[in-house]
């Protein structure tokens, strides 16, 4: 297969989608398959199969990682960190990244039709967890002849996906980038999303998630989760900086529920957007998957011995600015890298932004990035 | 390729065995673990207190976690490391002894180096000027100064006896130059020991 010119194989290119017969077990027991996994890939694999990346997603987002969303029209979510010219360079790497299953953009979920019924499966979909969207993404990596990565890299819950992959394929990672996440999910960040999932369904369209026939969803909810959500995602200096007390094209308050403050009318836009792009039940499964997300429960309550097996070099990053990953849960998984032995890196950068700043602009994130990713070839 | 080494860290480099595993706390933007990886295929970890070094270092291709020596050290293994290095950062910690404790718990080694507070021209300044001495290696006026316990050879060698460590080398520099041990107390601007527990 290595013969073949990358742009003759229709595995590799922009917005491939694959089915995958599996079955693949899940942690909860269950059997999924088909496995439709909708991806993009970016470069060419180099002779020795030895510069190729995955990029894992966060919750919301999806595998349009450098090229244009085809809904919203946007650049890709990493456009800042993945492209010509930049730390993860097509020229340079071969660069995967899938949607997870459980989500909405091409690969398995509660709306993929379900085999066995002919129906979208809706909340039949059986319940996932983050190491089986890896389990997954190992799926399409075998699919494209990849047995090793140089490196996986994700922030937020793809930096979840990234710190599994070296516990569960120890073999198969050089090198692991986790960017503003954790080892595993707070009682304030489940208490969040327990906020969301139940905006979603105490919205009366959500009918126990069998909406998709008439197309009526659940949108008001998903608003909502969307909504809290969203304000976690932002530093409350940010948010001072951007909105303060300003009130929305008025000069002075109504007395009544319109959105008066600037905050609250970019809020609602945020909701409304978002519900354009993403399913219900989707948001549901994939909070749940983050929410049950503990590597060290996994490996008897030590996080030090999930690495043991590992021979990867980490590099973390956190934000000063971020509540909802902060830097302490960071410096939990370089404890455990130590007592375990890795080799890593850790640096927490400074950014106004929030938890969001690894999306957005921050020069000094993609220096330690580069860095990173050359001091591998060193 | 790289600028020559600060004195006291050519001389660790000299002395660091091929293929150690080192912890340099407080590596700075992580010259010597450079040095040290380039010319003796040393496995090198780094403790950096300041983001921007830290992300110079790791720019470089080298392993370097922000943190602390004053808490940090408390995370790594016992005898994880050959050699744990500390240079230049024992007067800007908190509780000095305790972090070369942690050093000797964690390295097989410990190299400690500092710079002596007890040079001629430091007590000169004091005694004829009545001023905390500035000098080339204490560069910083006393209310800027990150130095905020102030060591001299003497007082470091009454600590090393008072806890019973062993020393298995020392090194005294004047300017870029090695110097004797003879009246180090006075004549050394800077000090490298290596210890052992």
């Amino acid at each position: 297969m290595a013969t073949i010119p990358p742009h003759e194989d229709s595995r590799f290119g922009l917005r491939r989608q694959v089915r995958l017969t599996g079955p693949l077990r899940l942690d909860s027991g269950a059997m999924l398959g088909p496995v439709d996994i909708a991806y993009e890939t970016y470069g060419a694999m180099n002779a020795d199969r030895s510069n190729a990346i995955l990029i894992c997603h966060a919750l919301t987002m999806d595998q349009y990682v450098a090229s244009e969303h085809p809904v919203t029209g946007k650049p890709g979510w990493w456009w800042r960190l993945v492209g010509e010219g930049k730390p993860i360079d097509p020229a340079r790497h071969f660069i995967v990244c899938a949607n997870v299953i459980g989500s909405c953009l091409g690969s398995s979920g509660p709306a993929s039709i379900d085999p066995a019924t002919g129906e979208p499966y809706a909340m039949r979909f059986p319940v996932i967890t983050i190491a089986d969207m890896v389990r997954a993404q190992a799926m399409l990596l075998d699919h494209l002849g990849v047995d090793r990565l140089a490196t996986v890299i994700g922030g937020s819950m793809g930096g979840m996906q990234a710190l599994t992959w070296p516990t569960l394929f120890p073999d198969r990672v050089e090198s692991c980038i986790v960017i503003a996440s954790t080892a595993r999910h707070s009682a304030q960040n489940i208490a969040f999303h327990e906020v969301g999932r139940q905006a979603i369904m105490a919205d009366p369209n959500w009918r126990g998630g069998d909406y998709y026939a008439d197309g009526v969803t659940p949108g008001a909810g998903l608003a909502v989760a969307r909504m809290a959500a969203h304000i976690t995602y932002l530093s409350e200096a940010g948010l001072t900086e951007k909105f303060g007390r300003r009130l929305q094209g008025r000069n002075a308050k109504t007395f009544g529920f319109d959105a008066d403050f600037q905050v609250e009318s970019y809020l609602r836009h945020q909701g409304l957007s978002f519900v354009e792009r993403f399913d219900a039940n989707s948001y549901l499964y994939i909070t749940r998957a983050m929410d049950y997300y503990d590597i060290a429960e996994d490996h008897g309550g030590s996080l030090a011995r999930a690495f043991t097996a590992s021979r990867a070099r980490f590099c973390l990053v956190s934000f000063d600015t971020d509540w909802l990953y902060p830097t302490a849960e960071s410096r939990v998984i370089v404890h455990a890298l130590h007592a375990s032995g890795a080799k890593a890196s850790f640096v927490e950068l400074s950014s106004p932004f929030g938890h969001d700043a690894f999306l957005l602009e921050c020069p000094e994130l993609n220096r330690v990035v580069d860095g990173f990713l050359k001091g591998g070839r060193a | 390729m790289s600028a020559p080494l600060r004195p006291d860290l050519a001389l660790i480099a000299r002395t660091v065995t091929v293929g150690a595993r080192v912890l340099d706390v407080g590596c700075g933007e992580g010259a010597l673990m450079a040095a040290l990886r380039d010319a003796k295929q040393v496995d090198a970890r780094g403790l950096e207190i300041d983001g921007g070094n830290v992300a110079s270092a790791v720019g470089r291709g080298l392993s370097v976690v922000q943190g602390d020596a004053d808490i940090d050290l408390a995370y790594y293994p016992d005898q994880s490391f050959d050699y744990a290095i500390l240079s230049q950062t024992l007067q800007t910690t908190r509780r000095p002894d305790r972090v070369v404790e942690e050093l000797l718990r964690i390295g097989k080694q410990a190299f400690v180096s500092f710079p002596n507070f007890a040079h001629w021209r430091g007590r000169l300044s004091l005694m004829w000027g009545g001023r905390m001495p500035v000098t080339r290696l204490l560069p910083d006026t006393w209310y800027d100064t990150l130095n905020i316990h102030h060591v001299t050879v003497d007082d470091f060698r009454a600590l090393v006896k008072e806890r019973g460590w062993a020393i298995d080398g020392q090194w005294f520099l004047k300017g870029d130059k090695e110097t004797t041990h003879a009246n180090a107390n006075l004549f050394a601007e800077h000090a490298v020991f290596l210890l052992r527990k």
